[in-house]
This record gives structure tokens, C-alpha cells and sequence, in this order.
């Protein structure tokens, strides 16, 4: 097993606010090997999109990273100079943010969205490579050439998003993170633009980080899943285990409660509301709702620890569970 | 048994004009093309307008809300045609039939606390009410759905979650006893854990109260969790009409097949099949001639490119439209109300 | 109320525009208790003095006392600028509200007739106005003038307001809810423009107060008023800047420059209020 390629150790992201710190991301830990696919699902307010920012110290004001390492291979990004830190971007490790569709600039054409971000990290490209180099990342994402010299206005949804995946692998990075890519577009669409994705991963021989919160989508997509809830990683292991029998209570619930073809009319929700990530309770985030919560629950931070090999969830039921 | 229907949409189009510019012509969008529908009131009917976003779906509910007026075909409330609704007959149309909407933060007035979106209906439908009975039913329809009146009332949008913003939106649309409820896609911007709750509210008024669902959505998922009939819609026409169960679980047409086939199963045992042989289509209402999926349907003849299909009754609840069964016979204007009288 | 300090604290801006105006309002309102307003009018102490200990900043060439000409000359130049800017910000607003929510045919007739009016040049108009009625020329009649061709700019942008809040979606609920085309302009759309209204009234107020004060630099004014304005054209008329006069042409300019600093900073402070997106993040 070769090293992993991205390794995550107690990522905590705070932002400051009038009335006290929100602890949006605490002690979130992680790898990612080579080539690998990762799902990192949670509901709105979960930590995802804030700990993929900050992979990218992207976290603006009043967020701040607190603490954590996060090694992209072997070299740590928390230590790196702004501007080292800016070369790393896109090209080591990039993103496609969340509607990224609705930031491309729309009085530019899409080609020149491609030279901006190429010119950015090279400037000894000539024109004629540049095009050259356009014109096979969009094949790649399954677009005619012609794409490039359009607007972003007369283009799809789906173009669109494409358009985007294609930036964020246009200086071949190591790890691509993926907001939420598909959020937008219907499921037809979706399942192309996913395609797609994959399809350029397995060729770039990149790791994908998939964020977002629709539970189907991870199951068709990733090889491995993280389940995160109030800002913690309460779960993490291969997507077939994790779907097949779910170790923390939250995930189990998660699991379950999804609608599914199978029956008709059946509803169930989890009961209760995500805690406030301002007050936080002392103790674990979910005991207020948690059916199997026991006796210390409500004041022992649980841990995330590796039950059994490659499977890790932070509950104490479930430590030193057999399958 | 085939009563006046409730609610009724026949053959209604809807085409959207922009104007041009000097130098630039104006483009015309065929939003709804001869999309007919009919909520009935016993038993009553939950149905499930399906299809992608461009579907038309929107559009044609926004037809039944009155809120538009279609450019050719009729919408009738309880037989009359909603242009001949009009002063008080209008607002008893109103109060009879309500609306949940999408986006959970954009339905309130961000200068009003929440109690605003509850009291305006009652002010404007019951003005005989005092406070106290007005507060009484709020209180009231408030629990209905779950919510804790001291944790709702008196507090602004920004200060109440997604899930309780969307739930005070039933509660409003089922405070003053409807027929009808158009719910455009009520959960889609709903954390997944809420989503159960509050089409469960909708299933629950539905069944214990006799309201008529409408329900708008892209989740197939969800909407043959909720639903007995479905109409398919898509680029603005209709596609597949009939029972839920038949058509989620055994598709007929093509459109509908893909459709199905791309919803992402949460489970990692049954991935994606591989892709079919269709194209991207790069807009949509390109063509106004012949079916409007001909362009990126596998199973495409020379007739569909000239001649929009009819609906076929490929059954006494299932009407496809679809040149492959035009075997069947084909269902005539006045018989699509019948399709969606639940199994 | 702590919250609200806690947000002044940040947005100074606001802070200082209105704390300027505050000491304004306090100069108005306590000067004639210990000034002598009636010494503002001709012939009422010696012409052409030097400030000196009884008269602070001396006289004009007609025996005007300059300190209570300064406290009377501003009030009324900021009357003609409020009252101005206010009749502008109504007819505006109620022509922006029915143009942006009907639209069609009356919005057409309204935004041609704004966008035309914008193009001629308000001063030249209000110039051959105001020499045309200069017996009748006095502080409400030159606010009115003024406010004739101040209408347009609050016209327009309420009115572009109002066509991007007319699609949101609590308008449709309302409608939804039975209310009436009137009540959903009074009740739901005119409460979410009042920070809207409040910024434009200041800048109605600035441009009122600006036009104002053109015209009576050129003699256009009340004649028997002394306004700021007009009392720099005396200024001029008498040579005051050649005869070294500086405390008759220095007061009414930092005045002047004093009362569009104050609403600058408010209109500034307002814009952060009306626009979440630029509140400072700490």
C-alpha cells in the first residue's frame, strides 16, 4: 500500500463571532490514498465545506483554521507561505466550489476562464499551446471545441458545470475537492456530469474528495465515505461496509431514513434538531438524539477510532464491534 | 364517478414572448404545450407533476394557481374557467386552494416576523375574526405540524431553521381547510432528515383531512413515496400520465426509462447501468415540430421527428405518449381526467 | 440596543454623519437663544467690520451681522435642500412604485419621461425659471423649482428596485393570500425600501442643495433671504474676496462643505445598512 496521498490530523476551523467561537470543524481527521474516491457527507451545517476549504486555506474572516496538519504528500500546507500556498492551489490540489456554474464571469469567453487560471501558474505557455491544451480539456469532459469560444450565458447547466470540472483539473492536480458539483442540475444531467468526473479521475490518476449530502449520490459514486455531524467526522470507512452496516447510531439513522422505491408512504426522520455549533454541548454532539445513547454520552467527547481495519466511527457502542 | 373535477387544466399551452430589441428579435419559449390535468375531489387526488428543470412543470402549476393565464386551452376551478373568476369568487379561490413553494427563506418578508405570513390570510379570508381566535387557529396549526408555538412565534425568517421556515408554510397552507395544496418542490431545500416530516404533513392532510395534493418535484423518489398518480413531463409537454406505481417501477417511455434509471439508488450494490446512447441536448424547446425528446430518444423513428405523438391508454390508468405504442388506442381530450383518478 | 451599538461601532461612518448633524441640529435650535437673529438684516450694525469680541465674525458690506446671517443662512438653505429633496423622494417614489409594479404601458410613459427629463441640463432650465419668477423668487418657491427636476433619479432607481422585488417569492404568497396590488406595495414591498428610501432621500437632498445653492451663486435667489448662497453672491456682488473679507466668504463655504460632509457620511453609513453584503466582517 503506497502512502496516501492527502492526510488530514485534527482540522479544527473556527469562526469568531460577537457571542463566542463556532466551532464549525473540530479534530477532523482523514486519508486519502492515491486514485482514491471519498465521500464526505453531512447535512447543512455539518463541517464539509468549511474543512475542505480550509484543505485549501480558503477559510476567510471571521473563520480561522485553529489548528491541524493536513500533508499533501509528506509536505504540510498549514506551513507554507502565502505564496507557496497559492502555487499549491489548483495545481496540487484544486477545487470546483459549490455553484461554481454561477461564477463564471460572464462577460468573458469560456476559453479565456481556462488562460487565466493556466497563465496564473505558467506564464511561459504560448498561445498556440494554451489552445492546444483547452482544446483537450474540454474533449476530456465530453464537450465539442467550440464551447470555448462561447459565453458562459449560452451555455447549459450541465455545460456549465463541466466547464468548471474542466478548471479545477486543467493544471492536473493530485487531489480534486468537489462542492457539491451537482446540486443544481437535474438527475439525468447529474449522472453524466458524475460520469464525466470519474471518467477524468481514472485518466489523471487524481484522488476526489466529494462533498455534499445527497447519501444516493455517494453510494454510486465513491469508494470510501466520512460521515460528518456538528463539525465532527463521526464516520469514516468503504462505501459497501458503511451502506451494509452503518457503526454510528447518526449513520444508521441517516441510512435508514432515506425514501426509497421499495415502499410506498413511509416516512421517517430523525427527531430533534442539530445542536448549535456556538453553545455546543459538552460531550457527544448527537446524544440529545441518539437512541442508543448510554449513561457518560452526554458529557465524554467520543473520539474517532479505528474499530475495525478501515472502519473508524467515534462511538463508544460500537468499539471493538465484530461485523 | 366523473364528476366536476376540482381543479382543471385542459390542453392548456403557455408560450413566453421576450421582447426584441431594435436589432435583436425577441425569443419565444413554449413553456407548456397542450398539458392537460384534473384534481378530483372525492376521493382526492395526489398527484405528482414530475420532470426536469425546462419540464414545464413550474409553469403549468402556476397556470392552476391563476397566477398566469395560458395561452391557448382553459383552466377551470369547480367547472368555471378561471378567467371568469373574478372579485369575491376569486378570493374564495384563493382560500380554497393554497401553496407551499420551494425556497423556505424567499416566502417570507424579511421585514416581518413569521406571525405576518400566518395573520395575512386569516386578515384577508376571515376578517371577522378577533386576535384571539385569530391567535387560537395559528396556535393550532402550528401543532398540527409539529412546531412549538413559543419557539415560532415572534421570531424573523433569519432566526428559524430551513426545516421550521418550510413547516410554518404548511402550517399556513393547511390553517384555513383548502381543497387543494400546490406544494412546488416543498423539500428540495430541506436538510434530508426534515424531509420526512413534512411530506408526511402533506400524506397526513391528504388522508385525515381530504385535501388534494399537487405536488411538484424532480425526486421520483419521493414523489411515488407521496403520490398515486403521476403526469412525466418533459420540455414542456406531457409524456407519461397515470398511476405511480406502474410508471416509477415498469416506465414505458423512453424519457421516463432514462429518468428512472439515472436516479442514484443509496446503495452502492446497484450502481448506474452504463450510459445509453443519447446525446447532451444543448437547449431545450428547440423544436416545436414532432415529439420533443425525438432529438435524444434511442428508440427514435422518422414519424416523431414530424408529428408530436398522442397519449396512448396502454391501460385504464397509463397513458404513454409515444409513437412505440401506438397500438393503443389514442385518449381523447375529455378522457385524460380520468387518468388521474388514483388506482 | 446593545447589538445595535455593537453595529454603530463598526459602521463609524454613519456615527460621524450623524453626530455632525446632531451639532447642526443644536446650533439651529440653541444659537437664537444667545444670538440676535434680527441683526442678520440689512442695516443693523456697522457695515464692513472685522471680527472683533461683540460681533464674531464681523459685518457685510450692508451691515448684515455675520454670525447670526451664518446661523439663519444655513437653516434656510437646508430647509430649501430637505424640502426640496423631499417633495422629490415622494413623487419620485410613488412614480418609480407604479411604473416598476404595473409595468406595461404606464411604465413606458413614466421611464420615457424620466429618462428625457434626465437628459436636460437642470441647471439651464432652472436658471431660465428662476429669472423669469424673480419677483416671486423666495425660499419655498426656489425648493419647489428645484424640486421639480429632482424627481427623476429616485424615480428610476425605486422603480429598479421594485421590479427586482416584485418577483420574489413572499410577493406571490401575499398575492397567494388574497392581498390586493395596494397592499402588497404598501405592506410588503415599501417596508423592505425604507433603508432604500432613507440613502436616496440624502442624495435627493445633496442634489436639491447643490442646485439650490447654483442658482442663488448666480443671483437666482430670494432677494430679501440671506441663504448661503445667496450670500456669496453678495459676496461677489461686493467684491468681498478682493477687498480680503474672509469672514464673509469663508463662513457660508465651510458651512458649505460642513453640511455635504455630514451627508456624505450618512449616505455611506446607510449604504452598509441597506447593502448586507458590505457589512465589514470583524
Amino acid at each position: 500500500m503506497s502512502a496516501p496521498v492527502l492526510q488530514v490530523r485534527n482540522l479544527c476551523v473556527h469562526y469568531e463571532t460577537d457571542a463566542g467561537p463556532v466551532k464549525a470543524a473540530e479534530n477532523v481527521t482523514f486519508d486519502l490514498a492515491r486514485s482514491e474516491r471519498m465521500g464526505l457527507v453531512g447535512e447543512s451545517g455539518s463541517g464539509k465545506s468549511t474543512t475542505v476549504l480550509a484543505l485549501l486555506r480558503m477559510v476567510t474572516p471571521p473563520g480561522r483554521i485553529r489548528g491541524g496538519q493536513v500533508l499533501l504528500d509528506g509536505a504540510d500546507l498549514m506551513a507554507l507561505s502565502p505564496e507557496q500556498m497559492r502555487r499549491m492551489r489548483g495545481s496540487a490540489i484544486s477545487l470546483i466550489p459549490q455553484a461554481a456554474m454561477n461564477s463564471l464571469n460572464p462577460v468573458m469567453r469560456v476559453r479565456d476562464h481556462f488562460y487565466d487560471t493556466i497563465l496564473a501558474h505558467d506564464r511561459t505557455m504560448s498561445r498556440a499551446q494554451l489552445a492546444a491544451h483547452t482544446g483537450e480539456l474540454v474533449e476530456a469532459v465530453g464537450l465539442r471545441p467550440n464551447v470555448l469560444r462561447m459565453y458562459p450565458h449560452e451555455l447549459s447547466g450541465g455545460m456549465k458545470q463541466r466547464v468548471c470540472i474542466a478548471m479545477g483539473i486543467c493544471l492536473r492536480p493530485k487531489v480534486i475537492i468537489a462542492d457539491e458539483p451537482t446540486s443544481a442540475l437535474d438527475v439525468v444531467v447529474q449522472r453524466q456530469v458524475m460520469e464525466t468526473l470519474g471518467r477524468i479521475q481514472r485518466q489523471l490518476e487524481a484522488s476526489i474528495i466529494l462533498v455534499g449530502h445527497d447519501m444516493g449520490l455517494m453510494a454510486q459514486f465513491v469508494d470510501k465515505i466520512g460521515i460528518m455531524y456538528a463539525g465532527r467526522l463521526v464516520e469514516l470507512g468503504p462505501v459497501t461496509e458503511v451502506f451494509g452496516l452503518p457503526l454510528h447510531p447518526y449513520t444508521r439513522l441517516l441510512i435508514n431514513t432515506l425514501p426509497s422505491l421499495d415502499a410506498k408512504a413511509v416516512f421517517k426522520g430523525i427527531p430533534g434538531q442539530t445542536p448549535s455549533l456556538l453553545n455546543a454541548p459538552a460531550g457527544c454532539a448527537f446524544h440529545e438524539r441518539c437512541p442508543d445513547a448510554v449513561g457518560d454520552c452526554w458529557k465524554a467527547q467520543h473520539v474517532l477510532t479505528e474499530v475495525l481495519p478501515g472502519r473508524w466511527v467515534a462511538c463508544p457502542c460500537h468499539a471493538g464491534a465484530a461485523a | 364517478m366523473n364528476a366536476t373535477p376540482l381543479l382543471e387544466a385542459r390542453n392548456v399551452t403557455k408560450v413566453f414572448a421576450s421582447r426584441g430589441t431594435i436589432g435583436a428579435r425577441g425569443t419565444t419559449t413554449v413553456a407548456v404545450n397542450q398539458a392537460s390535468l384534473a384534481i378530483h375531489a372525492t376521493p382526492p387526488s395526489i398527484v405528482a407533476i414530475a420532470g426536469e428543470s425546462g419540464s414545464g412543470k413550474t409553469t403549468l402549476s402556476r397556470l392552476l394557481l391563476g397566477l398566469i393565464s395560458p395561452t391557448s386551452g382553459e383552466v377551470f376551478y369547480r367547472g368555471r374557467p378561471m378567467e371568469a373568476i373574478k372579485g369575491a369568487e376569486r378570493m374564495a379561490f384563493r382560500r380554497d386552494v393554497q401553496a407551499i413553494f420551494q425556497d423556505p427563506f424567499e416566502v417570507y418578508n424579511p421585514f416581518y416576523r413569521v406571525d405576518h405570513a400566518l395573520e395575512v390570510p386569516i386578515r384577508r379570508f376571515e376578517p371577522h375574526k378577533s386576535a384571539a381566535e385569530r391567535r387560537a387557529l395559528i396556535e393550532q396549526a402550528l401543532d398540527v405540524v409539529g412546531l412549538r408555538v413559543d419557539e415560532t412565534l415572534g421570531r424573523y425568517p433569519h432566526q428559524l431553521s430551513g426545516g421550521q421556515r418550510q413547516r410554518v408554510m404548511v402550517a399556513r397552507a393547511l390553517m384555513l381547510n383548502p381543497s387543494i395544496i400546490v406544494a412546488d418542490e416543498p423539500v428540495s431545500m430541506v436538510d434530508a432528515s426534515l424531509r420526512a416530516s413534512i411530506l408526511e404533513s402533506l400524506l397526513n392532510a391528504h388522508d385525515q383531512r381530504d385535501i388534494a395534493i399537487i405536488y411538484i418535484t424532480h425526486d421520483l423518489t419521493t414523489a411515488y413515496q407521496v403520490c398515486t398518480s403521476i403526469l412525466m413531463m418533459y420540455s414542456g409537454a406531457m409524456v407519461e400520465v397515470g398511476s405511480v406505481e406502474p410508471v416509477i417501477k415498469d416506465p414505458l417511455h423512453p424519457y421516463t426509462q432514462l429518468l428512472v434509471g439515472s436516479i442514484p439508488l443509496p446503495d452502492p450494490t446497484r450502481r448506474w447501468a452504463a450510459v445509453q446512447a443519447s446525446s447532451s441536448a444543448a437547449g431545450q424547446h428547440s423544436t416545436t415540430q414532432g415529439c420533443p425528446y425525438a432529438p435524444r430518444c434511442p428508440q427514435v423513428m422518422d414519424i416523431c421527428r414530424t408529428e408530436a405523438p398522442p397519449l396512448y391508454a396502454v391501460s385504464a390508468n397509463r397513458a404513454v405518449a409515444c409513437y412505440l405504442y401506438r397500438g393503443a388506442p389514442a385518449v381523447a381530450t375529455e378522457d385524460v381526467s380520468a387518468l388521474y383518478i388514483g388506482a | 440596543m446593545s447589538r445595535s451599538w455593537g453595529y454603530v461601532r463598526r459602521n463609524p461612518l454613519l456615527l460621524v454623519g450623524v453626530a455632525m448633524f446632531i451639532l447642526l441640529l443644536l446650533f439651529w435650535l440653541i444659537g437664537p437663544q444667545v444670538i440676535d437673529v434680527t441683526r442678520a438684516r440689512p442695516i443693523s450694525a456697522m457695515a464692513d467690520q472685522r471680527p472683533s469680541a461683540e460681533m464674531p465674525l464681523g459685518s457685510d458690506s450692508v451691515g448684515r451681522e455675520l454670525l447670526p446671517n451664518l446661523l439663519v443662512g444655513s437653516l434656510y438653505t437646508f430647509e430649501i435642500g430637505l424640502t426640496a429633496g423631499l417633495i422629490g423622494l415622494v413623487v419620485g417614489t410613488i412614480l418609480g412604485f407604479i411604473a416598476g409594479y404595473f409595468g406595461g404601458v404606464i411604465d413606458s410613459f413614466i421611464s420615457t419621461a424620466a429618462d428625457v427629463a434626465l437628459t436636460i441640463p437642470a441647471l439651464a432650465v432652472l436658471v431660465v425659471i428662476a429669472s423669469v419668477i424673480k419677483e416671486v423668487l423666495n425660499v419655498r418657491n426656489l425648493a419647489l423649482i428645484v424640486a421639480a427636476l429632482s424627481w427623476m433619479r429616485p424615480a428610476r432607481t425605486i422603480r429598479s428596485q421594485v421590479l427586482s422585488m416584485r418577483e420574489r417569492s413572499y410577493v406571490e404568497i401575499a398575492r397567494l393570500s388574497g392581498m390586493n396590488d395596494w397592499q402588497i406595495i404598501v405592506q410588503e414591498l415599501l417596508p423592505n425600501l425604507l433603508p432604500y428610501l432613507a440613502a436616496t432621500l440624502v442624495g435627493a437632498v445633496a442634489g436639491a442643495l447643490l442646485a439650490a445653492i447654483g442658482l442663488e451663486a448666480m443671483g437666482l435667489g430670494p432677494q430679501t433671504e440671506p441663504t448661503l448662497g445667496m450670500t456669496i453672491f453678495w459676496c461677489n456682488y461686493y467684491g468681498a474676496l478682493l477687498r480680503g473679507m474672509w469672514w464673509w466668504w469663508a463662513p457660508p463655504i465651510v458651512a458649505i462643505l460642513y453640511v455635504f460632509a455630514a451627508l456624505f457620511a450618512i449616505s455611506s453609513g446607510l449604504d452598509e445598512l441597506a447593502n448586507p453584503r458590505l457589512r465589514r466582517a470583524r
